[in-house]
């Protein structure tokens, strides 16, 4: 199946990052196959799928990290990337403060070691934004969570990037922390930059985000989560039966058995 | 006891010199090697280089020339090894490294007269530095020290994080490739003055007490340089003063203060090093 992720404002002519026809292989494995996305800025999307199912490889093709077996991938001239890795990937215990992780980004292309005046302001005007201000000289293992997360993000942020991409941002975070995310990426969206991110988390995240891509190695849908998130789409994506309930104008994934209990005892949740 | 008595000789401030500058070498190309879980590396590397040592040597070819192609070509055959994904780096560290330091003992087992010219390569000689030694370890600190300056926030963002320097437009494998130009230049310029066996304690312990005395990066750096530089000066004189070996004696200070240092932390260490994730 090859389908273009809808933007709701933006004409074909500004994409960022364009995946024509891309399949992509590391040896005899096929990673993604046959994958058409457009991205464009205003474009905030999330993509689900399970483990192995190609997310990261799909987020790694749009940075250029990842060169495809098949097919092209075209991205807008001088395009400034963004990009949160997985906390858990992060060696915590490496002896770095926030400052030094957000100043790492800089890109300025300065060759002296220390950062210019400049280049410390913008870390620190960023910092603040995120609300992380006061925590510039700390090590990176000193922080919560929903710090720890923020302090990736603002080193993205140091490149002023068109399109952000986030590698399982809800990973491992509580319900608070992924809150403030997602009013962090909307704000972020609402500016302009344009957002990519891979999850497995259905119902804290994907549910509430505008648009999802289903992937299991191929797109198996992509659009409005009303849209995609159907028990046979969900079914194609994960190989295991799913259903879809709605309560109070929320979706929830559940799967089929906890669904039949449910719906033994609706009380008010309906199924879709 | 004069402790200004060893400064009359000039073998002894020589020896001094080289000494401080070795261990300032050592502890701030160590850093990059001990933080990106490479500590390994110094050690293998030195053994290896030791075979292209004694080759050299029988060979009557430069030490430096003969030594520096063969740790060039160990490193490479290192990195082709470990590309093979059922061979792990650690795995052809040990296989090429542990071949090469064969060759150098087979070699000297089948010629009697390199026993001297063994035992400072294997040991080091602090005290029979050459005006040449000299040269190329100020000559190999001035490269290391201008390619740490210049190419500093590459160097951190690729020893933090690889995979993602490489997104954010930093040429990873350029930067890796000039950290081991510079560690094989480190380990061959400091080998003569160390030997083989103490080279990997001078790369590795002064990044781990610096570590222990601070988060920040680039303290790591400053506070591992100026400990190698320390330990180097006061080892020179504590092994004048004991007439003990002056390696050994340099990695003995360092040891020393690791110790002080691991004991004075280990209050505070619990709460630095405890898990995250919590929001």
């Amino acid at each position: 199946m090859r389908l273009t992720i809808p933007s709701s404002t933006s004409s074909c002519d500004d994409a960022l990052v364009a995946l024509k026809n891309v399949t992509c292989s590391y040896g005899y494995e096929v990673a993604l196959r046959d994958v058409d996305l457009v991205v464009k800025p205003s474009d905030y999307v999330g993509v689900v799928g399970p483990s192995g199912s190609g997310k990261t490889t799909l987020l790694r093709l749009l940075t250029g990290d990842v060169s495809p077996s098949a097919g092209s991938v075209w991205r807008a001239k001088g395009l400034a990337i963004g990009y949160v890795p997985q906390l858990e990937t992060v060696n915590w215990h490496f002896p770095v403060t926030v400052n030094e992780v957000v100043l790492m980004a800089s890109g300025s292309g300065r060759v002296l070691p220390w950062a210019s005046r400049q280049e410390r302001a913008a870390a620190e005007l960023i910092l603040e934004r995120l609300g992380i201000g006061e925590l510039g000289s700390r090590h990176i293992l000193e922080l919560s969570g929903g710090q720890q997360q923020r302090v990736f993000i603002a080193r993205a942020l140091m490149r002023r990037p068109q399109l952000l991409l986030l590698d399982e941002p809800a990973s491992g975070v509580d319900a608070a922390t992924r809150h403030d995310l997602l009013h962090l990426l909307r704000e972020l969206n609402t500016e302009g930059v344009g957002i990519v991110l891979s999850t497995h988390d259905l119902n804290g995240l994907a549910t509430h985000l505008p648009q999802l891509v289903c992937l299991n190695t191929e797109v198996v849908a992509a659009g409005p989560p009303v849209e995609v998130l159907r028990p046979d789409v969900l079914e194609r994506t994960y190989g295991a039966p799913l259903e879809v309930l709605e309560h109070a104008g929320l979706l929830l994934v559940v799967d089929s058995h906890h669904a039949r209990e449910q719906a033994a005892d609706p009380q008010g949740v309906n199924h879709t | 006891m004069d402790l200004l008595e060893p400064f009359q000789f000039t073998f002894f401030t020589n020896g001094l010199i080289v000494a401080t500058l070795a261990g300032a070498l050592c502890g701030l190309v160590g850093v990059f090697v001990v933080l990106r879980g490479m500590s390994y590396i110094g050690h293998g590397l030195s053994h290896a280089i030791f075979g292209g040592a004694v080759a050299s040597y029988l060979l009557s070819i430069n030490f430096y020339l003969g030594a520096g192609v063969w740790g060039i070509v160990s490193t490479l055959l290192i990195s082709g090894v470990s590309r093979r994904r059922s061979i792990g780096a650690d795995a052809a560290i040990g296989v090429i490294t542990t071949a090469s330091f064969a060759i150098g003992l087979v070699l000297i087992s089948r010629y009697d007269s390199f026993t001297r010219n063994f035992e400072a390569a294997l040991f080091g000689n602090v005290l029979g530095v050459t005006a040449t030694d000299i040269y190329v370890l100020a000559g190999v600190t001035a490269f290391a020290g201008a390619a740490i300056f210049l190419r500093y926030r590459a160097l951190l963002f690729t020893t933090f994080d690889s995979s993602v320097a490489d997104i954010f437009g930093i040429s990873t494998a350029r930067t890796d490739a000039l950290l081991s130009l510079t560690l094989a230049a480190t380990v061959i310029s400091t080998m003569q003055i160390l030997g083989v066996t103490l080279v990997a304690a001078a790369l590795v312990i002064p990044t781990v007490i610096a570590r222990m005395l601070t988060n920040s990066f680039s303290h790591v750096v400053v506070f591992s340089t100026a400990i190698g530089a320390a330990s180097g000066f006061v080892g020179m004189n504590a092994s004048y003063h004991l007439d003990v070996s002056s390696g050994a004696t340099i990695v003995l200070v360092s040891a020393f203060v690791f110790a002080v240092v691991f004991l004075a932390t280990s209050r505070t260490r619990g709460r630095t090093h405890a898990p995250a994730r919590t929001s």
